[in-house]
């Protein structure tokens, strides 16, 4: 089975219709129910439940403390190539945009870990484009060697692989996989990817679920908000995560709900997915499931995430650079501009401020 | 004679044992064990960062306190078994809680892969206190495994929904002669009085302390509440009556002479 078999069970589902129907009352339901179903989540995520945020951020809050407690994991990510074949309309490393292209070499990848290493963190997130000439699987490897020396727990965003590839990724030391499908609409997801590999949308929608095959701990999926109709995106990813956690019990399932952010080229976002609406997103997911983990990375900017301690999220990305090597040469262009620049002590103290607890360090490879 | 419970060779006096993972700063955790008298903590090992002095929850472990380790992340047997003998190699001692769970949406434990770990890490000397879905026959199991002592859940991790599972435990207290440690699902002390005069040996409180508004008060009431059921335990409270013990619908006619016979 795969996931796209519910996305096809809902294509005809008349969403607007949905919404129209859903009344006051029935989000005050839907908000209360202990085991939320999927059209509980859908009323969650309504315009009409708009008027009823305050009480799904209280729940969102109740959850989020009583299973995880008053404490926020911290990472940050590396990218360690930006070579890329596909052409993603709204990515700076874009395969048509003049860029100076490159990749860190092993002792490039040691200087920028011994970096990262001295904030404390221990969880990492390794990130190249889409190239298998030139970051091709043994190089991802090489490099998953290099950071074990420093990190405790390796994720990798890459390029989609198959199950063979994820079990030698998660032998080699990588035990959490990112995977975003960036848009759950086929049509818009055609329009986005004009060319390169990652036109094949089903070989993506597939890829979280070969990693938990391939022996993943943890996965993160999620949709690039504001290149479709948030709310239908929202609702697919809930229930992509609802799918994954259903079948592999024993991994752990995360979603991620970033905003797209101002990069090279001149596309612009298609939907505009407001502050407002990322808070009713992540309110309703947690409340669909309470034990899943919510990353809000640096796309968002500093105000907005100190606000979003206590809305549900349970990781968030600190000291970051999204340019290759951007912590020891700094003068290449990243993949998207960051919206919050704060170093990871800086996050460290906000959570002190609030009375959160940060997690440097949640996993250790055994 | 002091009344004391006696693991892995240790006598204690405090019969409520602390999770660590959900505070809100690490630097509460010594205030709640004064408060609390607690002398067994458990820490996940997946949160030890011996590299890392301010942010490692190590640091703030009272030092007359014994340290469980605890298998947290551990999906199967063998995870909780590398787990382990990372615990000892980083100087965390032999006691070791064994936590495997192969299921993140209830986070219920996996008695089948538990009763193995056990049966490898008692092997190895380790003082092995597993963690588990009320079970007669498994707890049976671990008994012979080599467990120290056994740790039902009263309700799944996290839900304060209190001793849901208290029929099954008071089997576990009746027939394993081993001390049954009521672990996760205690949310109010009251529940876990509830449980000690049962006749538990013990409860482990995590989320109930770490996420309450004051969790060095709450620490306090729940030590309070542990010590008074397990004083009530020792009383022998008396025997619940259905029925106002002066009135003998059934049998007064015994005690009635000459009354005992139709005529
Ligand atoms: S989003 Fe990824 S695949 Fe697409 S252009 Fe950017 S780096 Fe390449």
């Amino acid at each position: 089975m795969s996931f796209l078999k519910i996305i096809e069970e809902y294509q005809d589902f008349n969403i607007d219709a949905f919404f129209d129907r859903v009344t006051e009352a029935g989000v005050r339901r839907a908000i209360g129910q202990d085991r939320l179903s999927a059209m509980d989540y859908l009323t969650l995520l309504s315009p009409r439940a708009e008027s009823c945020l305050e009480e799904m951020a209280q729940k969102a809050h109740r959850l989020t403390v009583q299973h995880f407690g008053r404490t926020m994991l911290l990472f940050t990510p590396i990218y360690t190539a930006n070579y890329c074949v596909n052409r993603c309309l709204y990515c700076s490393f874009n395969a048509g945009n003049k860029l100076h292209r490159t990749k860190l070499t092993p002792k490039e990848v040691s200087a920028e870990a011994e970096i990262i290493a001295a904030t404390g963190l221990k969880h990492i997130l390794l990130l190249t484009g889409e190239s298998r000439q030139h970051t091709p699987v043994s190089y991802i490897k090489d490099c998953v060697r290099l950071l074990k020396r420093r990190f405790t727990s390796i994720s990798i965003e890459i390029y989609p692989l198959n199950r063979e590839e994820y079990s030698e990724l998660s032998e080699a030391g990588v035990d959490g996989l990112t995977l975003y499908q960036e848009t759950y609409d086929r049509d818009a997801y055609a329009c986005l990817h004009p060319s390169g590999p990652k036109r094949d949308y089903i070989y993506r929608l597939d890829a979280p679920e070969r990693g938990c095959r391939g022996g993943m701990r943890s996965v993160n999926i999620g949709a690039l908000l504001g290149l479709s109709r948030w709310r239908r995106e929202a609702f697919l990813t809930g229930l992509h995560a609802d799918y994954l956690q259903s079948s592999y019990p024993d991994v752990e399932i995360s979603i991620s709900p970033p905003r797209m952010r101002p990069h090279l080229g001149g596309f612009q976002p298609a939907v505009n997915v407001t502050d407002t609406n990322l808070v009713q997103y992540v309110t309703a997911f947690r409340l669909f499931m309470p034990r899943s983990g919510i990353t809000l990375s640096t796309r968002e900017p500093a105000g907005l995430r100190n606000n979003m301690t206590k809305l549900g999220v349970t990781k968030m990305s600190g000291g970051t650079s999204t340019a290759v090597g951007g912590r020891s040469n700094g003068s290449e262009a990243g993949q998207f501009s960051i919206a919050d620049e704060r170093s990871v002590e800086e996050m460290a103290n906000m959570l002190y401020r609030q009375g959160y607890q940060p997690v440097f360090k949640d996993w250790q490879a055994v | 004679m002091p009344d004391t419970l006696k693991i892995g060779g240790r006598e204690l006096t405090s019969r409520l044992f602390l999770g660590t993972g959900k505070f809100a700063g690490n630097k509460l955790i010594s205030g709640v064990v004064n408060a609390s008298g607690v002398q067994v903590i458990t820490v996940a090992v997946r949160r030890v960062d011996t590299s890392f002095a301010e942010e490692n929850i190590l640091t703030y472990i009272p030092e007359d306190c014994i340290l469980m380790p605890n298998t947290s992340g551990a999906r199967n047997a063998k995870e909780a078994v590398r787990i382990a003998r990372l615990a000892r190699a980083a100087g965390c001692g032999n006691w070791i809680k064994i936590e495997v769970i192969s299921d993140n949406r209830y986070l219920l434990p996996d008695n089948h892969e538990t009763i193995k770990a056990t049966e490898m890490l008692s092997a190895e000397g380790f003082i092995v206190l597993p963690y588990m879905s009320p079970d007669l026959m498994d707890a049976r199991r671990l008994a012979d495994a080599g467990a120290a002592a056994v740790m039902p859940l009263g309700a799944p991790i996290g839900t304060n929904r209190g001793l849901r599972t208290g029929e099954l435990i008071r089997i576990l207290i009746e027939e394993i002669p081993l001390p049954i440690i009521v672990d996760a699902g205690i949310g109010r002390p009251s529940e876990a009085a509830e449980a000690m005069e049962m006749g538990a040996a013990a409860v482990l409180v995590n989320t109930a302390i770490a996420t309450a508004d004051d969790p060095v008060a709450m620490g306090r009431a729940f030590g309070m509440a542990v010590a008074a059921g397990r004083m009530a335990y020792l009383s022998g409270p008396g025997a619940v009556q259905q029925c106002a013990s002066a009135s003998s619908p059934l049998t007064g006619f015994l005690s009635q002479e000459g009354c005992n016979e139709l005529s």
